[in-house]
């Protein structure tokens, strides 16, 4: 059965490129959208090692505060210090957050993707794709280069709470320039992926090839749409308020400072200004980013699982009204970071109930695809492995959220290792799943070559049982009172709890090493792997319909005719699979 | 490799239930009156949530131990995705309704009604990086505060007067929370620069600190003991180490303790 949709031709037609000419344009300041969308993943993989060093340097400390580490006490004995910590992890959490989680799985896949899923040769703007990159590339550059600058990056955590992050360097070292940096860091990441939102709701909207229609869309170009539609408005709030923190900062203004404050025996000469303020608009973007980080990551999976089970996704349009439930629900919930925060409590009550409500559309989710595996001829990549990994370490981290849900729940658990353990799982690990899963799947396309399928699959069972290791412990220190953000556990009663850090260092440690299984597959496969086919995995969508790589303009000049949805898996009376542009 | 991965995520799943069901690391003792609601609440809240985990990973792993490599026709799941949509909807919805009615009681138990009359108040400045507690004073009154007043050097913590304003001159200042057992107490927090929060693990109860609110919490302690009070709150660099003490007495030693104080 087809469903009429809107001639698309003609536009495409209009934006109809020629191939780029010369080093800059084709590989640096490139209007294609896969040349931007590697450059989105290579950004990100810089990112996410740079981010995992942080990690084990924190992780060392904790687990071996009496250690010295040599690459850095040789430099300087006492580099260690609180302060160095609490930069360690701030710089941790805004680098993964924002420039791993956000560009690999949204902005890197879904450029590279998304354009070729609907069957366009690019984005809607090339031009303000190419700007979103360099504008997210440059804002990396202005965090990191916190770390050069002589009190060092900022301490506040990612989450720059007022008026640590608002008061300027009488709150401490790294809250001067380095936290003026970060603010400049994230005000500019903002524009980068408001432009990328923007164009890839036009791409969908506007460049879809004939027949592709909306229903018709892969789960991962639905995930990429409600996540570009999230973005939109998650970064048009966070973008003026880091531009309010940084007149804070530089101008003298009170958006978050109120009268009365005294550092250094001093009255500062603010007044006016609430600190609750700026946690409202920052989670007002903030927990929206859960799901920017996770939702492209559920598409991903629900993309990539049907064509290893061999079999289509039960209710697909069910899982497509779950990720628009999520994405919308996720605009409902922000007050659930600010239980304890001293606004009014019976928001806190408000807020709880569709915290808890969106356990049910990521219920269903989980059960559509654990169903789906039921029955199948499920074939065990690596690909196909870190999406099963997605779904358990998803169950894992999605239930500890019953918890912290509730606001009498959370009134023990709010600050605690619990509350670490939870988002490390559901929005960290699983979101890094979904990326590992696609990036296994994708690379043949993306690069003309297979992975290797031996390291792949080492590669994810050692990080399966690793991650396990690390972070379902975190849940148990919560539960036993463990604060989070401790530079050093002094207290009495966390001294029993101390074995329980030294065992997550040291699985914390390996499970790093492991990730060199990945990066040594990454780069040896883009030189010498086994050269791909068209379409290895025997898949549906339209990605698979075009060459690997696929060319300049991603179908050779041909715009492809979309008969069927991409979910067509093992129907009776069929061939196993039937392209989306195959005949009729 | 199916069934190594269906192993792996039965044995992942056992342990990790079986170190929570075990109690291996639990929560400290409760010592305080509303701190009965919050425990049961945690768990219940582990029960549903546990069979929901061990079920889904259980599931997980026997339907991989099943299909993977299987060459047999495929089987879609009895009923499609009614099931999985009913589950859902019911299943959780009965859980979040349940949780969220019990839970809202707990939590209106603890912040959205007064202190009990008679509650003893204290007053609580949070600063970099430390914790101060102010008695009323045989006065039963609370000088006024002034930001400008306020100077670590004079240890004047609460910015107060005592040469213009007669009702702090009595103020008892402490750098430890001494409490009489099984009596209400209402703090008022206060923070003078940046985000604090207080939180003490065995009386259940955690609340921010924020400079320019006063923010009021109250709680019953039902235990003579020394229990730790810690900052969760990101405050700075000495933020592992912002920690005071609360000392929860008989009424005869908290009596004693306030007049050895009144007397320094």
């Amino acid at each position: 059965m087809t469903t009429p949709v809107r001639e698309t031709v003609a536009k495409i037609t209009e934006l109809k490129h020629t191939p780029p000419q010369g080093f800059l344009r084709k590989y640096v300041f490139s209007l294609d959208h896969k040349v931007i969308g590697r450059q989105y993943l290579d950004l990100a993989l810089v990112a996410v090692i740079t981010g995992m060093v942080l990690s084990w340097l924190m992780r060392l400390h904790l687990g071996y505060p009496a250690a010295s580490i040599p690459a850095l006490g040789a430099a300087n004995p006492s580099l260690m210090t609180p302060e160095f910590y609490l930069q360690l992890m701030t710089m941790h959490g805004t680098i993964m957050v924002f420039f791993v989680l956000t560009t690999a799985p949204f902005a890197g896949f879904g450029n590279f993707f998304l354009p070729i899923q609907v069957g366009a040769e690019d984005m809607a703007f090339p031009r303000f794709n190419m700007m979103s990159f360099w504008v997210t590339f440059l804002a990396f550059l202005v965090l990191v280069s916190s770390f050069f600058i002589p009190d060092g990056p900022a301490l506040s955590g990612w989450t720059a709470y007022a008026p640590l992050s608002a008061i300027g360097k009488d709150a401490g070292p790294g809250q001067g320039l380095g936290q003026t940096l970060w603010a400049v860091s994230i005000a500019l990441f903002c524009v980068g992926q408001l432009l990328g939102a923007l164009n890839f709701i036009a791409t969908t909207l506007d460049l879809r090839t004939k027949g592709m229609s909306l229903t018709r869309l892969p789960f991962s170009t639905w995930a990429w749409f409600t996540t570009s539609v999230i973005g939109l408005i998650a970064f048009s709030v966070l973008l003026p308020a880091c531009i309010l923190l940084i007149l804070d900062r530089v101008a003298g203004t009170s958006f978050f400072l109120p009268a009365g404050l005294v550092f250094n025996d001093q009255v500062q000469p603010h007044s006016g200004g609430s600190p609750l303020l700026w946690q409202h608009l920052f989670w007002f973007f903030g927990h929206p980013e859960v799901y920017i980080a996770i939702l492209p990551g559920i598409g991903i999976v629900s993309h990539i699982l049907p064509a290893f089970t061999r079999k289509p996704l039960l209710g697909p349009r069910v899982l497509i009204g779950c990720m628009v439930a999520i994405g919308f629900l996720s605009y409902t919930v922000w007050g659930h970071h600010m239980f304890l925060s001293g606004m009014n409590p019976f928001s806190a009550i408000l807020f709880s109930i569709p915290t808890l409500i969106i356990t049910i559309p990521a219920t269903i989710v989980t059960l559509l695809w654990i169903g789906s595996i039921y029955g199948s001829r499920l074939r065990l990549t690596a690909a196909s492995l870190f999406c099963l990994g997605f779904v358990s370490v998803f169950v894992s981290g999605g239930i500890s959220g019953f918890f912290l849900a509730q606001p009498s729940i959370d009134t023990y658990l709010h600050g605690t290792y619990f509350v670490v353990g939870h988002f490390h799982f559901v929005m960290g690990v699983a979101a890094m799943f979904g990326i590992f899963a696609g990036t296994y799947f994708w690379f043949p396309k993306m690069y003309g070559r297979m992975m290797n399928e031996t390291l792949g699959k080492w590669h994810f069972a050692l990080t399966f049982i690793g991650v396990y290791c690390i972070f379902m412990p975190m849940h148990y220190l919560g539960l036993a009172g463990n604060v989070r953000r401790y530079a050093s556990f002094t207290d009495d009663y966390l001294q029993p709890l101390l074995p329980v850090h030294k065992f997550i260092t040291i699985a914390a440690l390996f499970t790093g090493a492991v990730q060199l299984l990945f990066f040594v597959n990454l780069i040896w496969s883009r030189f010498k792997g086994a050269p791909a086919t068209d379409n290895p995995w025997e898949a549906t969508s339209l990605e698979w319909s075009t060459s690997s790589p696929p060319p300049f303009d991603n179908f050779g000049g041909r715009h492809p005719v979309v008969t069927r949805g991409p979910n067509e898996y093992g129907a009776p009376g069929a061939s196993d699979h039937l392209m989306q542009a195959g005949g009729a | 490799m199916g069934k190594l991965f269906a192993v792996t995520v039965a044995i992942l799943t056992i342990v990790s239930a079986g170190i929570f069901m075990l109690h291996i690391w639990w929560l400290p003792p409760d010592v305080s009156v509303l701190g009965t609601g919050i425990d049961h609440q945690i768990n219940e809240t582990m029960m549903a949530s546990g069979v929901l985990f061990v079920g889904a990973q259980l599931a997980l792993a026997a339907f991989v131990w099943q299909s993977a490599g299987s060459s047999a026709p495929i089987r879609i799941f009895p009923g499609g995705a009614t099931p999985m949509v009913v589950t859902a909807v019911v299943l959780v919805g009965i859980e979040v309704l349940v949780l969220t009615l019990v839970g809202s009681k707990i939590w209106a138990g603890l912040f959205m009604v007064q202190a009990p009359k008679g509650a003893l108040q204290v007053d609580v400045q949070a600063e970099q990086f430390a914790f101060y507690f102010r008695y009323a004073g045989p006065d039963g009154k609370f000088g006024a505060m002034d930001p400008a007043k306020i100077s670590d050097a004079n240890n004047n913590f609460f910015g107060l007067d005592p040469a213009n304003d007669t009702t702090a001159r009595d103020d008892i200042i402490s750098g430890s929370l001494a409490i009489p057992v099984n009596r209400p107490i209402l703090l008022t927090l206060h923070s003078r620069d940046v985000g604090h929060a207080f939180y003490v693990p065995q009386l259940r109860i955690q609340q921010d600190f924020v400079p320019g609110l006063v923010i009021p919490i109250h709680f019953t302690a039902t235990t003579v003991g020394k229990y730790e009070l810690v900052c969760t709150q990101l405050c700075g660099l000495g933020h592992y180490n912002m920690r005071a003490y609360v000392e929860v007495m008989s009424d005869s030693d908290f009596a004693q303790w306030l007049k050895t104080q009144a007397n320094q």
